[in-house]
């Protein structure tokens, strides 16, 4: 519905069910005799009868001149609105009016009330009623009889579990989320290379179990994942089990909730569950990789559903993933890894950085396969146990350290050798190759405070041949 | 009670249908693509293929993508397209 044009002069809305209204019922009367005074009533169309009123029975008026205060009295110049003033203050009246001696025998001020454009109770379905046209997407009605939920499984718009059924109420708050524009494109994303708006990732958003202040970072990861460096394509397409996996930072993690701690890469924790989900909700059903076509995966892994947790990098003794990305200490950003599922590393008894790094080396060298160097990379995501073992050593120290122990001599990984066929071609090196490229181990630290654990995303083909971490500051 | 109406979470794509071409009845004389995707022994199959092509009397030529995890490069599926009456790509490992 388009914005109601206001008449020239002035303009004042109120309601009956207000007293600071019905005190200031004489002032509208000598306002009307001595200018051109238009009211608007929100909830009865007779009051305040001399003056009459025109009922704002839809609230339109009050809606979009966005008025949350009555009395609102407002000046009009050739249909704009060009000043306001609320609530009763003789002196701030007589000043906008330009009339002395309004209301005499009334008090000098009293607060105005609260709109009713702005109950809570009505809001949200003025916010559809007003501000609906916004949207773009094709509406789809929802019969008496049929369960919106089960009528979303039916039309294959779900990762397998129920989501929150999109409706225009739900879609204009998660967009209240964001300052950007529902029509804005946000990316293309594969694999069918669709564009996809600001509205549309709001959709997503709201079928995921988002809320609204969770938009800036789903926006983020739907940009970070969307280009040729990340290759969104190929971790679809491949058969190996890998998906997106966002590793976020900075104050905004614990401003909306995210948990870094106990149960940090598990269930339970709201933004960490639907930031994720509504990603791949969002390659499915916008970019079209459901499992069974482009997504070929051989074992897939329950990381597809969703994977997205914090690093505590308030706590961190060695900074952040986004810190080694070039993201500046304290600024919010996004990580976004082709990885797998999550696999625990256990060392219960060392107790010097030296014993612990031969550990977690060991541990990183068999990652995917002991004889298969440099085509893999991995975030190593280090618990405050293990960290405080560690003590002493900077992210660059930890880093040196275990690249020093993953080094193995090319002949011992030909395909072939220890009876194995698996490895690299043979006479392919005769020095010793590193396990991982130098920037092909990323440090997260996260996790409970109990635990001498540290867990291991494996990666998936790396680089220009697969796929390459992105890490994106978050756009408010 | 009141319709609910929901909105629509698609790309609300409109798919344009292209037919295939007719399937050839006999490969002799024509000229047949073979996509290598970089996939391990890929080779090892695709060379039997054109050993066996050859022998039928097609003229054979042979492609590679640059890397198995990426679509094929746009001018290398115009370059197929634009050379090739027929094209056979390789899955291996």
């Amino acid at each position: 519905m388009s914005k109601p044009k206001l008449p020239d002069g002035f303009v004042v809305v109120v309601k009956r069910d207000c007293e600071t209204c019905q005190t200031v019922v004489p002032v509208l009367q000598q306002l009307a005799a001595a200018t051109d005074l238009t009211v608007y009533t929100q909830d009865d169309p007779d009051f305040p009868g001399d003056p009459a009123a025109i009922y704002d029975a839809d609230l339109s008026v009050s809606w979009h001149y966005e008025i949350e205060t009555v009395p609102t009295l407002i000046r009009v110049v050739e249909g704009e609105q060009v000043d306001r003033t609320f609530g009763w203050l003789r002196t701030a009246w007589e000043e906008f009016t330009g009339i002395d001696g309004l209301g005499e025998g009334l008090p000098p001020m009293r607060p105005g009330c609260g709109s009713k454009s702005v109950d809570p109770d009505l809001v949200d379905e003025l916010n559809v009623r007003h501000g609906g046209s916004v949207l773009r997407s094709r509406r789809i009605e929802v019969a008496d009889a049929e369960d919106e939920i089960e009528m979303m499984f039916t039309r294959g718009w779900t990762d397998g579990l129920p989501v929150v059924p999109p409706t225009e109420q739900r879609v204009l708050k998660m967009l209240t989320g964001t300052s950007r524009a529902p029509d804005e494109i946000v990316a293309t994303v594969p694999p069918d290379l669709v564009d996809i708006t600001v509205e549309k990732v709001a959709i997503s958003a709201v079928m995921a179990g988002c809320l609204p202040e969770y938009m800036p970072w789903v926006l983020t990861a739907v940009e970070a994942v969307c280009n040729d460096e990340f290759n969104m394509h190929g971790l679809l397409a491949t058969t190996m089990p890998v998906a997106p996996v966002l590793v976020c930072s900075g104050h905004g993690t614990r401003a909306i909730g995210m948990n870094s701690g106990i149960n940090a890469l598990g269930q339970g924790n709201r933004a960490n569950s639907t930031i994720g989900r509504a990603l791949q909700l969002i390659v499915r059903n916008v970019g079209g990789g459901r499992p069974g076509e482009v997504d070929r995966a051989a074992h897939g892994s329950p990381a597809k559903l969703s994977f997205c947790f914090a690093e505590n990098d308030a706590e961190s003794p060695f900074g952040s993933l986004a810190g080694q990305h070039g993201i500046e200490p304290g600024v919010d950003a996004i990580t976004v890894f082709a990885g797998e599922g999550p696999r625990g590393l256990v060392d219960q008894l060392s107790r010097t950085p030296e014993s612990l790094a031969n550990s977690l080396a060991a541990q990183l060298q068999v990652m995917h396969h002991h004889k298969l160097v440099l085509s893999f990379d991995a975030i190593l995501v280090i618990g405050p146990e293990h960290a405080r073992v560690l003590a002493g050593w900077d992210r660059d120290r930890i880093l040196f350290e275990l690249h020093m122990r993953l080094t193995t001599p090319a002949a011992e990984l030909e395909r072939g050798a220890d009876g194995i066929a698996e490895g690299i071609p043979v006479g392919m090196s005769t020095a010793d190759l590193p396990k991982f490229h130098p920037d092909g181990l990323m440090l997260a630290y996260a996790g409970g405070g109990a635990g001498l654990f540290s867990t291991i995303i494996p990666g998936w083909v790396n680089g220009e041949m697969g796929s390459k971490p992105v890490t994106r500051q978050v756009r408010y | 009670m009141s319709t609910r109406t929901i909105l629509d979470p698609t790309g609300e794509r409109t798919l344009t249908e292209r037919a295939r071409l007719a399937r050839p009845a006999a490969l002799e004389g024509l000229t047949v693509g073979l996509l290598d995707i970089s996939k391990p022994r890929g080779d090892i199959f695709l060379n039997r293929i054109e050993q066996r092509l050859s022998e039928i009397g097609a003229n054979v030529k042979r492609y590679k993508k640059p890397t198995f995890a990426k679509p094929a490069p746009v001018d290398l599926r115009h370059e197929i397209a634009t050379e090739c009456h027929v094209v056979i790509e390789a899955l291996a490992d």
